[in-house]
């Protein structure tokens, strides 16, 4: 086991927040057809609340600590608060599009010490991303601030989230990924809104297509071991747990609420009228999360895939039951491995039903226009 | 360098945190990762890049740990190289002034 998972394991055995994602915002410049976001600010908190909350964080053992958004740039205050995080020696990642990063933003964040920026590209093909994002030369601009950094020598990991429009292009990504000297991060699933509404999931790329992605080495790395049939579960995985959410990870919201996740919108408190660690420590929301044993789950305890399944217990509970299976954990199963799952068996179904209901692949909602 | 001469300071490029008593660090540079022992954490703590170590030493490892001074003297010296030498810790025969991310 490495430092650090030996380091992961202490902290989820001793139930201390290893790691937070904070989302400073909601807003955005670009308007992704796949994001699960509502834009408008509906309260944001402030300079001085942020700044409160980090003091609690560090005080309740936080060290990874990601800022994300909508686009955390759109905060003219973010300097202000990267620069107080990192007094406080929280290891601080940034996700963000960079559209707004130039030499200056670079240099900036270099001389922070931040350790990684990730940057979400969609497509090494322009028009393709741009009609993404739906910001006319974001991809000119993204790529340009991607340099920038590499330049100040900053870690940049490229993530691509793949959906049905670009679902062939990522050994494109990965190509230029490897040409501007940066990596390069994969992902093939595209979640819910927050409030539920499942109606971005049908630009989720269809299982068949999975299938590809998931023998694709150049993706995946050893494709037996990442393909294998699953092995039957022990008695120790019945009595595993599933992720870090809630054990030591958990999301806050730009407006305070505390969840186990940002994919588990369980709401467990709010720190503008609690302080974090009485959250954490004493909601019973959170309590009945860390529960939660494999042995437990209705369907997923009885599926030979539940010791290398990658269920989600988020989108299990928006699917209706944070004990129930994901069905999207269970397309991946199911493609990754053709091993039937137990939630297919249970419906009688040869393939996994998409969460639509719809069993015919998936095709996008929002019609995207891409420039031949 | 003479021994009594030796001050530490923390690099302003890592981030540090305290888990169940042993000290997580790891340097943002090139992303190497530790974790420190309670002596070590303890030198860790007190690398305000004006107290000499054999100050630190004797004031925050013998006495505490009630370790032999000498022997206490070398270990620290060893750590401070690693850890310097994974520009975690800045090494001195001068006073430092304690680095802040800027
Ligand atoms: S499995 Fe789901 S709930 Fe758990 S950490 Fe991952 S996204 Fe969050
Ligand atoms: S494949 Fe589906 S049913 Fe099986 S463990 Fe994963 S989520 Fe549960």
């Amino acid at each position: 086991m490495s430092l650090m998972s030996e380091v992961g394991q202490k902290a989820f055995n001793l139930g201390v927040p290893l790691a937070v994602h904070m989302d400073v915002t909601y807003r955005c410049n670009e308007r992704c057809v796949h994001c699960y976001l509502d834009h408008d600010d509906h309260g944001e908190m402030t300079t001085a609340e942020i700044k409160d909350a980090l003091d609690q964080l560090a005080e309740a053992g936080v060290f990874f600590l990601s800022f994300s958004g909508g686009e955390v740039f759109l905060r003219r205050d973010f300097f202000e608060i990267v620069e107080y995080a990192r007094r406080l020696l929280f290891n601080v990642k940034i996700k963000t599009n960079a559209v707004m990063i130039h030499e200056k933003e670079a240099r900036r964040i270099r001389e922070l010490a931040v350790d990684t920026i990730q940057i979400s590209v969609y497509s090494h093909r322009p028009e393709v991303h741009d009609a993404i994002t739906k910001l006319p030369h974001s991809f000119e601009r993204t790529i340009k601030a991607i340099r920038f950094l590499h330049e100040q020598g900053v870690r940049v990991t490229i993530a691509n989230v793949l959906m049905t429009v670009n679902s062939s292009d990522h050994s494109g990504v990965q190509e230029l990924a490897a040409e501007l000297g940066v990596q390069y991060t994969l992902d093939p699933t595209i979640t819910p809104m927050m409030d539920g509404d499942t109606s971005v999931l049908s630009l989720r790329i269809p299982g068949e297509e999975l299938t590809e992605v998931f023998h694709n080495p150049a993706l995946v790395g050893s494709q037996e071991e990442f393909c294998a049939p699953p092995k039957p579960p022990s008695e120790e995985d019945l009595e595993g747990y599933s992720c870090s959410a809630g054990h030591s990870f958990c999301y806050i919201s730009p407006y305070g609420d505390v969840f186990p996740c940002v994919q588990f919108p369980l709401p467990t408190g709010n720190i503008r009228q609690q302080k974090f660690l009485d959250i954490w420590n004493l909601s019973p929301e959170l309590k009945k999360v860390r529960s939660i044993q494999a042995k437990d789950l209705t369907v997923c305890s009885s599926c030979s895939h539940v010791s290398s399944c990658t269920r989600c217990p988020g989108l299990a509970y928006m699917e209706g039951s944070m004990r129930g299976p994901s069905t999207a954990d269970c397309e991946k199963s199911f493609y990754r491995t053709g091993v039937p799952t137990a939630n297919m068996l249970q419906q009688g179904l040869s393939k996994p039903r998409t969460l639509s209901g719809n069993p015919a692949p998936l095709i996008q909602i929002r019609p995207i226009a891409v420039p031949a | 360098m003479p021994e009594d001469c030796i001050y530490i300071a923390r690099s302003s490029a890592i981030a540090a945190r305290a888990l169940a008593g042993e000290m997580m660090v790891m340097n943002s540079a090139d992303s190497t990762f530790f974790t420190l022992n309670e002596v070590a954490t303890a030198i860790f703590q007190a690398a305000d890049g004006h107290t000499p170590l054999r100050e630190i030493v004797r004031d925050r490892i013998c006495e505490q740990f009630d370790v032999d001074s000498e022997q206490a003297q070398a270990d620290a010296e060893q750590f401070v190289a690693e850890l310097s030498s994974h520009g975690i810790l800045l090494v001195s025969n001068q006073p430092l002034a304690p680095e802040a991310p800027r």
